[in-house]
């Protein structure tokens, strides 16, 4: 019994390593705050989309089914809920109501796989009527198949069989141990004693011994006690609750794999909500073959970033099929960075089968996705900087296939601009020259200034927006680099209050630049 | 002296501020990763208090580096460990009697970890008599420890707990177990059983499947058969119980204040000394600071990063140490040079110096001359948030504006790399202005940076260089000189070690 929902052919595997990009992507791409609107606060949905949406799938077939999975639930939100529900409940129940502590004990387990199979049946019943309810209804491949296993394989037969496993043993006798006190008044050296010889049945002989005999009686209730000291009774019936056991894990297991890929689409049905609730649109997105120089978007936007405003970010239009590298130069504070990171939410959103926060969205699908932003003072002191960097892109190497898409940000300005262009040059030529993607927001001119004139009509430069008051309007216009920054005009307005009237030249200040929320 | 005896932390005996919090400075210099070392493993004692409270006063420096130099001496640490250890053993046996819920089970602990403290105690203050002591801090407690174990309540208590522990581990008895029942008796001397009764098991441990076979676990606290069981031990024998409780009862507040305060502030410098005897044994040096109060003169040989140490001492690595100095009019050092070449190591073993030497401890480098500061300072290149709106180089300046404003003549403020994240044409505009404004206010700082022009600034600063290898421009000594910039980073021949160059990255990823 397999679920399918992920791959037409295949289990999604939760265990499944992450790419070697995985801790830069989510740190880079702030994926954490698109996590958390998945996962809407649920641990389980959390670890699942992660793997998901990291997960990248490189075939556009692949995609193309989980999109039509994913348009399935979108059209039939809340059986599908209802059904991630029933599997959720089913695991809780099973986790919950019926192992207690002493799980390791062999009459425990008889008698608890007994409860959890009674229970099971219940609801598998309800997924078999709900399965016969929606299967006309649905239109993806995925969902098709499943309806129709569900059908097919839960017959009342197979529930009948599982009850006829139930055994029950029993122990007669008494024991008879001594002991002395140890470590906290424990009991200890137990040894186990074989009672004096007489003509009365041994348990007889002891009570009418001389000596004061102390005797404590169960409750009936008293499960715990009978426990302990059943304990030597209990391990002929192993086998039987054994066998039980595996059963109802086994269904278990089904139950926790369609959780499991369902959850992925829950994910995705969260993050849908959210994003509408803030007036954003999304799109299922073009994914064209590995290798094709294709990329577009209109309205990308960065859906992490949409997550924590309440106004609309604005969205970028890029018309880069037939580029190999995108360069994005401009203000500090001009909203580069945010431009980065919603290209790559965008890669990683299409890639995972999901929705893509955009109003259109084509590119072509990335052997990997790579992200290489300029990072803080390494903590573990290993190295420099500039040392760190290369060590990082040193990583990439190693990983990076044909065909992958890299992101740099702001990457080799540790040292000083003519050099770190230089090593820029030296990277991003090679990757380039190998059918890489690039994405590369820089300060450094020299660099920029570079690609221009090597790379002519097979890179396109972005620059981010800045009227002549100062302020920013955080949009990607098309337009080559410029050979100034604005650091001095930040310099102004911090230090403002302090410079004495007329030591410094009187300028228009930056206006209050707030945060990157059109006027809509 | 002895009546006097309060705190081996704090000569005036004041209490230690408990919600110091971790200073923002400690993460930029690494301190962070030292006390986190330190501490490691010392939970229970709250240390981090301690290490996150520069001390003020000079007199309540010298007050420590007494104390620490003191215990630095193997034969008067090594009764202060011993007293530690066992008060730890104490303390956990008084949480398990506390959280236990069977009386006798209690009382067991308790007796126990009454006994360990009496000990303890005993052991210390005899140790500390046969032996000469220089600071304030241990004549005060010797004196201390002298008075307590001589009174009669002291003497009393080990003694009862050590009769009432033999007694119990003198009692023997049998059970008997049914179905629905335990019973207990005396012990009447039966033959042992276990041989057959594990035949019979061994017989069921065969077969196929998985194997349920049951690890018997040894939890501290009985479950509640046990405890019946526990309870009817008592009964037979109900003098010696009787006697066990009301011990429990009647000496529950057994523990002295001031050699508990004690064993929490010793360790203060026992995970200090423990923290640096490593590097000091491969040969690192360390020297009780001497601290400038009335000049501004800093002077030390062989300095160190001590988190840099620590970890390459972890890996086998070696240590680079350098000096500094800044005599007369000297205030500022610039740092340039080569990448890679330890600047950054360089600008945070400046500042752990400083804030190290507040907090009465030895320093990693010899001869330490160094400022008695009012404020640390540290402004560090910092990692761009997604969730913050603002550019990172305008918070870069909002940071600058705010240590500029707090900084006073008595401060250092060590900066490193600030301002990188713009154009280079910029970064020596807003750095000149910066080095402007810190020289007006005749600030001692360390500048680490690219822009090796603010060396030239002005008369009071001076420039240290990172050095390399002549004729390997890719190696790196990690030596910072007095020198001036000579302008030549080395940038492509560190990507070439990487094999990130065009060539060699072509060939890597094939294709």
């Amino acid at each position: 019994m397999k679920a399918f929902l992920m791959y037409p052919e295949r289990d999604f595997d939760r265990a499944a390593e992450l790419p070697a990009s995985a801790q830069e992507l989510i740190r880079d791409l702030g994926l954490n705050s698109v996590f958390a609107a998945m996962a809407a606060n649920d641990k389980f949905l959390r670890e699942v989309v992660e793997k998901a949406v990291l997960g990248s799938l490189a075939a556009p077939a692949d995609i193309l089914y989980r999109q039509a999975v994913l348009r399935d639930c979108l059209a039939h939100e809340a059986v599908v809920r209802g059904i991630y529900a029933l599997a959720v409940e089913v695991i809780d129940s099973e986790r919950k109501n019926f192992w207690g502590g002493l799980t390791r004990h062999p009459g425990y387990v008889l008698h608890r796989s007994v409860e959890v199979l009674q229970m099971f049946v219940g609801h598998l019943r309800h997924l078999r009527k709900i399965a016969e309810e929606s299967e006309g209804h649905f239109e993806s491949a995925g969902f098709r198949r499943f309806f129709a296993m569900l059908i097919e394989e839960l017959s009342d037969a197979y529930f009948e069989e599982i009850e006829q496993h139930l055994r029950q043993l029993r122990f007669r006798g008494g024991v008879l141990i001594s002991a002395s006190l140890g470590m906290g008044n424990r009991g200890r050296d137990y040894v186990l004693r074989k009672p004096n010889p007489g003509d009365r049945g041994w348990l007889g002989r002891l009570f009418s011994r001389g000596g004061p005999v102390y005797t404590y009686r169960l409750h009936p209730r008293d499960e715990a006690g009978g426990r302990m000291l059943a304990e030597l009774r209990d391990r002929g019936i192993n086998l039987v609750a054994n066998a039980l056991a595996r059963s109802t894990d086994h269904i278990l297991s089904f139950f926790t794999l369609l959780r499991a890929e369902l959850a992925f689409y829950v994910g995705c049905l969260n993050l849908h909500a959210v994003l509408g609730d803030k007036g954003q649109k999304v799109t299922f997105p073009r994914p064209a073959a590995s290798g094709e120089r294709r990329f577009s978007c209109r309205g990308l936007y960065d859906a992490g970033l949409q997550l924590s405003m309440s106004g609309k970010v604005v969205g970028n239009d890029i018309a880069a099929h037939e580029k190999e590298i995108v360069v994005i130069t401009g203000a500090n504070q001009g909203g580069k960075s945010t431009f980065l990171r919603s290209v790559g939410l965008g890669y990683l959103m299409m890639q995972c089968g999901m929705f893509v926060a955009a109003d259109e969205f084509e590119a072509a699908v990335a052997s990997g996705l790579f992200t290489h932003f300029k990072r803080e003072e390494d903590a573990t002191m290993k190295s420099g900087k500039l040392d760190e960097e290369l060590v990082r892109m040193d990583a990439i190497a190693e990983h990076i296939r044909p065909g992958a898409a890299v992101l740099f940000n702001e990457s080799f300005a540790a040292t000083n601009e003519r050099e770190g262009s230089e090593i820029a040059r030296q990277i991003v030529n090679a990757l380039l020259d190998v059918g890489t993607e690039v994405f590369f927001v820089t300060h450094m001119y020299d660099f920029a200034n570079g690609m221009r004139e090597g790379r002519a009509e097979r890179a396109l430069f972005l620059r981010a927006q800045r009227s002549e008051d100062g302020t920013r309007s955080f949009r990607m216009i098309e337009a080559e680099p410029l050979e100034t920054s604005f650091g001095e005009d930040l310099y102004r307005k911090i230090f403002a209050e302090e410079e004495t009237p007329g030591e410094t030249e009187e300028r228009p200040m930056a206006r209050e630049s707030g945060t990157p929320v059109s006027a809509a | 002296m002895a009546e006097a005896f309060r705190s081996i932390l704090f000569v005036d005996g004041r209490a230690a501020a408990e919600d110091a919090e971790a200073p923002d400075i400690l993460r930029d210099l690494n301190l962070d990763q030292i006390i986190e070392g330190i501490t490691a493993g010392r939970e229970e004692y709250t240390l981090k208090p301690f290490f996150h409270a520069p001390l003020i006063e000079l007199d309540a420096i010298l007050y420590r580096q007494e104390v620490m130099e003191d215990l630095e001496d193997g034969r008067i640490r090594s009764p202060v460990q011993e007293f530690a250890a066992a008060m730890h053993r104490m303390r956990e046996e008084l949480v398990r009697a506390g959280k236990l819920y069977y009386k006798f089970q209690k009382h067991w602990w308790f007796v126990d970890a009454v006994e360990l403290y009496g000990r303890a105690v005993e052991a210390l203050a005899q140790a500390l008599c046969g032996i000469e002591v220089a600071s304030r801090g241990l004549k005060g407690l010797r004196g201390y420890l002298a008075e307590y174990t001589a009174t009669d309540a002291f003497k009393a208590l080990g003694e009862q707990a050590r009769e009432l522990k033999e007694r119990l581990a003198a009692v023997q008895y049998s059970l008997i177990i049914r179905d629905d029942s335990l019973s207990v008796r005396a012990y009447d001397e039966e033959a042992d059983y276990s041989v057959a009764v594990e035949e019979t098991f061994r017989k069921f441990a065969q077969g196929e499947g998985k194997d349920y076979r049951i690890q018997f676990r040894e939890p501290v606290e009985l479950n509640h058969v046990e405890a019946a069981g526990l309870d009817f031990v008592a009964r037979l024998n109900p003098e010696l119980f009787a006697s066990l409780e009301q011990f429990a009862v009647e000496k529950t507040g057994f523990l002295d204040a001031t050699i508990q305060r004690f064993d929490r502030e010793a360790q203060f410098y026992l995970s200090y000394l423990d923290y640096v005897r490593g590097l000091e044994q491969a040969g690192l040096p360390f020297s009780m600071p001497q601290l400038a109060v009335a000049e501004k003169r800093i002077a030390v040989s062989d300095g160190f990063d001590l988190a840099l140490a620590k970890k390459l001492a972890g890996a086998g690595g070696q240590v680079v140490c350098n000096d500094f100095r800044l005599d007369g009019g000297e205030r500022i050092i610039i740092v340039s040079g080569p990448n890679n070449g330890g600047k950054t190591t360089f600008a945070r073993m400046f500042g752990q110096m400083h804030y190290l030497a507040r907090l009465g401890c030895k320093v990693p480098g010899r001869d330490a001359l160094l400022l008695l500061t009012d404020a640390i300072f540290t402004h560090f290149e910092r990692e761009e948030k997604v969730e913050n709106l603002r550019s990172k180089f305008e918070e870069d300046l909002l940071r600058v504006r705010g240590i500029l404003q707090r900084a006073s003549g008595r401060s250092i403020v060590v900066m490193n790399e600030s301002f990188s994240s713009t154009s280079l044409k910029d970064a020596v505009f807003i750095g000149k202005q910066v080095m402007r404004r810190i020289i007006e206010k005749d600030v001692i700082c360390l500048f680490v940076t690219f822009v090796e022009e603010l060396a030239r600034l002005s008369d009071t600063t001076v420039s240290m260089v990172s050095t390399i290898v002549p004729g390997d421009p890719a190696s790196r000594t990690y030596k910072i000189i007095r020198r001036a910039a000579d302008g030549r980073a080395y940038a492509i021949a560190v990507a070439e070690k990487y094999r990130l160059t065009y060539g060699q990255l072509r060939e890597r990823i094939g294709a």
